[in-house]
């Protein structure tokens, strides 16, 4: 039986742990440790729970990852962010490049929508992404979870690792669509990968020709070449979709686009507006619904 | 970590620290005023017995030091090569921070003093953090106004928590820049560390009050010091030409011999700058 997406982050902890490391958060048995992803230690085994102060938070892990340690540090709500993040976006992206001292943090960092309300609703990741010093992935299959910790692992670098709670159950790898001359291509990230896979396939099924490449590095920004020249040949350019919002990253990666290819690449994100609990008032990623809609607005 | 009573010999190894540290930062005022410098620098003369005690308290132990941006005293005391300092505030690269950090962000690994990011307080947590989980003695500096940070005050509370073996100096100089201390709290640091379990007690900037009350203490351990800034925030100017300044007092106190070190160390200032400027 394939191994879900959780239990393979909850392994790589485990692992991780075993070899002498640290895991850190706040409440960290909260609602099912975690979804499941946090292995049901103690702090004997390395897993520390932090009190509920924000911002000390992301200092500390600062600090054990400055004396040579590389710690986990989870954050339940890519929301919270505004407050952790600080110290880390600030001190350990930088303090190779003032100080010559690494501080690899790997930072998980999870996203969820729907019904959660204004603060810990969506994905948050161009919050850390305009600083320099931090890589930011969004790994959404098991396989690409471990290829995310082994980089970290090979690395000096802190990593924001920008994961999904709809992702969790996810057993599959996901593989990218290609027409030679597509209509459109597409090039999702985070949760909307999945929702974009099925708008292709009802979109492809009924005449279109969308391509579709999987982004899982935000920071750097890895678009394979294979890609680009796709975006080249096509009839109408690009979307890029993403959950978080409009001005995060999805407007800078379609800039990234339409200066290498000369295309014309569009967005299509969670809206541009504060999400409510009442569903009429929330904010979700695009669905397939709405991902097909807009293509073929665009067509 | 019992001691023995504060000797002369300690009072005066205490000195010839304050007083590399009071030398470098008057030549670097006098240099500030000929607009040598292109970057701020913040000075920390008048505060120099705080490090130096700690330096000599502590010389056996090689503890981590986090402290922030008026930090020349700090890095001085424990050990930092006075030249490479000189050149940081010069902005070479050859500097303490490699010409990046500036007067802010000095540090020094043979010391195991690490650089500040120039937000106040972050040294805290981060502190905090290093210690939690080396295990080794750590020692956390802030001013008085960083100590005011949400983040610095959740990172005592929960170095008592853990019981982390760290020593909190909070360099009580009554300032903001120009902000009394009355004008911004009414309440004071060793109080707020005693009611999140932490032991504390608030006192001057004497070396021998510093040195016994730093004495068979359990860490984690405040010590919120009363100080004077000699100069300005930033730049070259002189807050209060009245106030207090433990140098001299110690320099009194101490004699000829005092007077010799003050002295022989200023030259030999005058002729590290003289080298590099």
């Amino acid at each position: 039986m394939k191994k879900s997406l959780k239990e393979t982050i909850r392994d790589v902890s485990k692992n991780h742990l075993a070899k002498g490391n640290q895991l850190y958060g706040q409440c960290l048995t909260a609602v099912g440790w975690v979804g499941g992803t946090v292995p049901e230690l103690t702090e004997k085994d390395g897993l520390v729970e932090l009190s509920m102060a924000d911002v000390m938070a992301g200092g500390l892990v600062t600090g054990a990852a400055l004396v040579g340690t590389r710690p986990i540090y989870v954050v339940r709500y890519q929301g919270f962010q505004w407050f952790n993040a600080s110290i880390i976006i600030n001190y350990a992206a930088k303090s190779k490049s003032i100080w010559g001292i690494p501080c690899p943090v790997f930072v998980r960092s999870i996203g969820m929508e729907g019904g959660i309300g204004p603060v810990a609703g969506s994905s948050h990741h161009g919050l850390v992404y305009r600083m320099p010093g931090i890589k930011i992935a969004s790994p959404m299959t098991p396989n690409e979870y471990i290829n995310i910790y082994d980089e970290f692992m090979n690395s000096d670098d802190p990593f924001y690792v920008s994961e999904h709670r709809k992702s969790y159950s996810n057993t599959e790898e996901l593989k990218d669509i290609k027409f030679d001359s597509p209509d459109l291509v597409l090039f999702p990230f985070s949760i909307t990968r999945f929702e974009s896979v099925k708008a292709c396939e009802v979109l492809n099924n009924q005449g279109y020709k969308i391509s579709l490449f999987h982004q899982l590095w935000i920071k750097p920004l890895k678009i394979s070449p294979e890609a680009i020249e796709n975006l080249k040949n096509s009839k109408y350019g690009g979307v890029v979709l993403d959950d978080d919002y409009p001005s995060g990253i999805a407007k800078q990666v379609a800039y990234e686009l339409m200066n290498l290819t000369g295309k014309k690449v569009v967005v299509l994100t969670i809206e541009e507006k504060t999400a409510g609990f009442d569903p009429s008032k929330d904010n979700l990623p695009p669905d397939q619904e709405k991902i097909c809609a807009f293509i073929k607005k665009l067509i | 970590m019992a001691r023995l009573t504060m000797t002369r010999q300690d009072k005066i190894e205490i000195f010839k620290k304050a007083s590399l540290c009071r030398n470098f930062e008057e030549k670097v005022f006098e240099l500030i005023k000929k607009d040598i410098f292109k970057i701020p620098i913040y000075l920390s003369a008048g505060q120099e017995f705080i490090a130096s005690t700690l330096a000599h308290f502590f010389k056996n132990q090689s503890p981590y030091i986090f402290a922030q941006h008026r930090s020349h005293s700090t890095y001085l005391a424990f050990g930092g090569d006075p030249e490479k300092l000189a050149k940081e505030l010069l902005g070479k690269q050859d500097g303490c921070s490699n010409g990046m950090g500036g007067s802010a962000s000095i540090q020094c690994k043979e010391i195991n003093m690490f650089g500040h990011d120039g937000l106040m307080g972050t040294q805290v947590p981060i502190a905090v953090g290093a210690a939690f989980t080396s295990k080794k003695f750590t020692i956390a500096l802030a001013g008085d106004a960083a100590a005011e940070e949400d983040y610095v005050m959740a990172s005592i509370a929960w170095a008592g928590t853990k019981q982390i073996p760290i020593l909190f100096v909070i360099e009580d100089n009554n300032l903001s820049i120009l902000t009394e201390k009355k004008i911004r709290r009414n309440w004071e640091m060793d109080n707020f560390a005693k009611s999140v379990n932490v032991d504390a007690a608030n006192i001057e900037d004497d070396p021998e009050v510093i040195f016994e009350s730093l004495k068979d203490k359990n860490f984690p351990y405040l010590l919120n010091i009363k100080t004077a800034r000699l100069f300005w925030h930033a730049g070259a100017g002189i807050d209060n030409l009245n106030q207090k300044d433990q140098y001299k007092i110690q320099m009194n106190l101490l004699g000829d011999e005092a007077l010799g070190i003050h002295q022989n160390t200023k030259n030999k200032i005058e002729k590290l700058w003289n080298n590099l400027i």
